[in-house]
């Protein structure tokens, strides 16, 4: 019988196995960069409805992060400074800055200043502050050098294994309770060791869950 | 065996060889010559498309739209639209589940083991066995996929390495599942394809010769160059073989892994040692129960008497009461144990069974998988084409209750009697199961339509021609 498909189909099945091969490598490399939170997440910057500076206030001024962010030692949630706190040091200082206008506009009226979330963990997940701040897991941890920010931006992927890293391993994360909010200091085991993280923890009783129920409750 | 003791008193050598007169079932009835098989398997996708096939492809298509309507549904509203609810939350969708599994066994079992035996009846049914294989396991795999809820989340059942760090529990019978059922369905389809790489060939030709450039062209593109030529063949068959090696311990694992879903947990009424034969067994049982709900109207409908005989039939219904029955004494050795174990769970979930609530599922279940096989003892019975098909539906019947009956008593009566309950499937789910006769109708029918419903070559090797011997009595 006459031939239906010429002789070079002959190497075709070779040529499709590498291909699918090859699709399957970029695939893989693909997703693995572009399709995770430390691609997705990290660097995610938005513009805020106030240039507000932490490099210059947490930074050059030095202000504790719980001046604004008051409630982040004692409950779940660290929360968002109302404009009123704002207000405390800005009816002295830049009082007609045209910058502030939309914190002024707040104060007078009580509508709060819409700023972008940028940290944002599923509904799914359950999230103390506290209780990782107030056992020596700093700000620095979760949040990058935001002392050093102009415009805050998303550090670190926090994505489920970037949890789990810190929780299958605490002792080389914990700082000692009074440099919680000190964003460049050194963490205990960068200080003085892996024992004495690892004594950190003991001491600390620091247990963190690793079963589902711990976070997705 | 009584003339041994003579052996050993009489010389090595025999003097006269007397072979007992056996003869062998003819598998090609009428004398059918090589070119008559042929013209006969490849007039089915050759000529014009019966008016019947339509209309059953339209039902079918009908049929399988509830399936997708069920499961569209199910997705854009929730896991919540079936009936679980504690203490049920295993029922239709695992029921069904482990149906379509099962009924899937039959061909591995036709197309691996009966190969490795050299059983030669399986040539006329084992093609459209496997295509019965393969398209069970795409019915049974809509069930696990879409009671995980949010189905786009079903790859996790894979180890993938994720940025979330959830790896797979492998302690867990049902991570087990993930990997037998996977197995099983490629190694299903690999080994349906392979055998079907000569017989597209023939067809390449055939639509070549009729000036058919198209369908030529796609029977040629899957039939990878073959030219039937000595070194095609060779390497074909120690392809199957080593395909039939590997099917073989599958027929086994596949369905003891699915057994383990529920033999491994602490429940009564799962928690027994019998189960993996038991479903095992009772999977060959539903398999060969499916293959004659097929087979016997496509040999009434395409008249394949000569190719489908009755003894074609008839080892299949002897098979069918072989693994029916052992199936019937798993139901009594079950309330043996359970008395015997004295346990008071064990022997109140089974009494429980039988007597309890949902008592009705149990003895439909008796009946049909216990009494109707018993009806092929007969000849009168094995010989009657229509019975044997309407006793075949009692054995799918049948078994899909087995499975209700495991499953969905032993959860709804469970340690605690303040958490008992009694279930009953939502519409939803009803449809969604109903539907997956028309999904498995549709690609059947695709099936007879389209490609060789049984291998060419292979019954060619088992007609009288292709034996040098025929004929002649001397050896």
């Amino acid at each position: 019988m006459s031939n239906i498909f010429p002789k070079s189909a002959n190497s075709l099945p070779l040529q499709l196995i590498i291909f699918l091969f090859g699709l399957g490598g970029i695939m893989t490399v693909g997703v693995t960069y572009y399709m995770t939170p430390k691609y997705t997440r990290v660097g995610y910057a938005p513009v805020q409805p106030v240039p507000f500076s932490h490099a210059l206030h947490a930074g050059q001024l030095g202000l504790d992060c719980r001046y604004c962010h008051v409630a982040v030692d004692q409950g779940p949630a660290s929360t968002v400074p109302a404009a009123q706190t704002c207000m405390n040091c800005h009816n002295q200082i830049k009082v007609d800055s045209p910058l502030l206008g939309v914190v002024r506009q707040s104060y007078e009226t009580g509508n709060p200043v819409p700023w972008v979330k940028i940290h944002q963990v599923p509904d799914y997940v359950y999230f103390n502050h506290a209780v990782h701040v107030n056992r020596g897991v700093s700000c620095v941890e979760c949040h990058g050098k935001v002392n050093e920010m102009e415009v805050v931006a998303h550090a670190q992927p926090l994505s489920m294994g970037f949890c789990l890293d810190c929780h299958r391993n605490p002792e080389l994360r914990v700082r000692e309770p009074g440099d919680v909010f000190n964003l460049d200091s050194p963490t205990i085991t960068q200080q003085s060791g892996a024992e004495a993280g690892k004594r950190f923890v003991h001491d600390w009783n620091i247990k963190p869950p690793q079963s589902c129920s711990g976070c997705h409750r | 065996m009584g003339h041994l003791d003579e052996t050993f008193a009489a010389p090595a050598i025999l003097q006269e060889v007397k072979p007992a007169v056996l003869p062998r079932a003819v598998l090609v009835q009428n004398n059918r010559s090589f070119g008559w098989i042929t013209d006969k398997v490849c007039s089915l996708i050759e000529g014009k498309t019966p008016a019947w096939w339509w209309v059953c492809f339209g039902v079918a298509c009908f049929v399988a739209s509830f399936t997708v309507a069920g499961i569209t549904y199910l997705v854009s509203t929730g896991v919540g639209v079936w009936g679980h609810a504690n203490p049920v939350n295993w029922a239709w969708d695992i029921v069904n589940f482990v149906f379509w599994i099962g009924i899937g066994h039959a061909g591995t079992l036709i197309s691996a083991i009966l190969c490795l035996l050299r059983q030669k009846w399986r040539t006329s049914i084992n093609r459209a066995a496997e295509a019965m294989t393969i398209f069970a396991v795409v019915c049974a795999g809509i069930f696990p996929v879409f009671h995980v809820g949010r189905v786009w989340f079903a790859w996790y059942l894979f180890p993938i390495p994720n940025s979330n760090v959830i790896w797979q529990n492998f302690r867990s019978p049902l991570e087990w599942d993930v990997f037998a059922v996977s197995t099983y369905g490629t190694v299903s389809v690999l080994f349906w394809y392979v055998g079907l790489i000569p017989d597209l060939a023939v067809l390449r030709d055939r639509f070549y010769g009729a000036g058919n450039k198209l369908r030529s062209f796609l029977y040629g593109l899957f039939a990878l160059g073959w030219r039937g030529s000595n070194r095609h063949w060779s390497n074909y068959e120690m392809a199957y073989l080593i395909l039939a090696g590997i099917s073989t311990p599958l027929v086994l694992s596949v369905h003891t892994i699915v057994s383990f879903d529920f033999a491994v947990s602490l429940l009564p009424g799962w928690h027994t040692t019998i189960f993996p034969p038991y479903f095992v067994a009772g999977a060959i049982f539903s398999g060969f129960g499916m293959v004659m709900t097929l087979m016997l109207p496509l040999r009434a409908i395409y008249h394949l008497e000569d190719l489908i005989t009755q003894y074609h039939i008839d080892c299949m219904c002897k098979i069918t009461l072989a693994t029916g029955t052992i199936v019937g004494y798993a139901y009594a050795m079950e309330f043996f144990i359970a008395w015997y174990g004295a346990n008071p769970n064990e022997g109140f979930a089974f009494i429980n069974r039988a007597f309890g609530h949902y008592a009705w599922a149990y003895w439909i279940m008796i009946t049909c998988n216990v009494i109707t096989p018993q009806f092929f003892w007969f000849r009168k019975v094995r010989e009657n084409t229509t019975l044997v098909w309407v006793l075949s539906i009692f054995v799918n019947v049948g078994m899909w209750f087995e499975r209700f009956v495991i499953i969905v008593t032993s959860l709804a009566r469970d340690f605690l009697p303040s958490s008992w309950g009694y279930y009953s499937p939502s519409i939803v789910e009803i449809f969604t199961f109903f539907g997956t006769f028309g999904v498995f109708s549709v690609l059947f029918l695709l099936f007879i339509r389209f490609l060789p419903i049984m291998p060419m070559a292979e019954l060619k090797a088992v007609t009288a021609q292709a034996d040098p011997h025929a004929g002649h009595d001397h050896h």
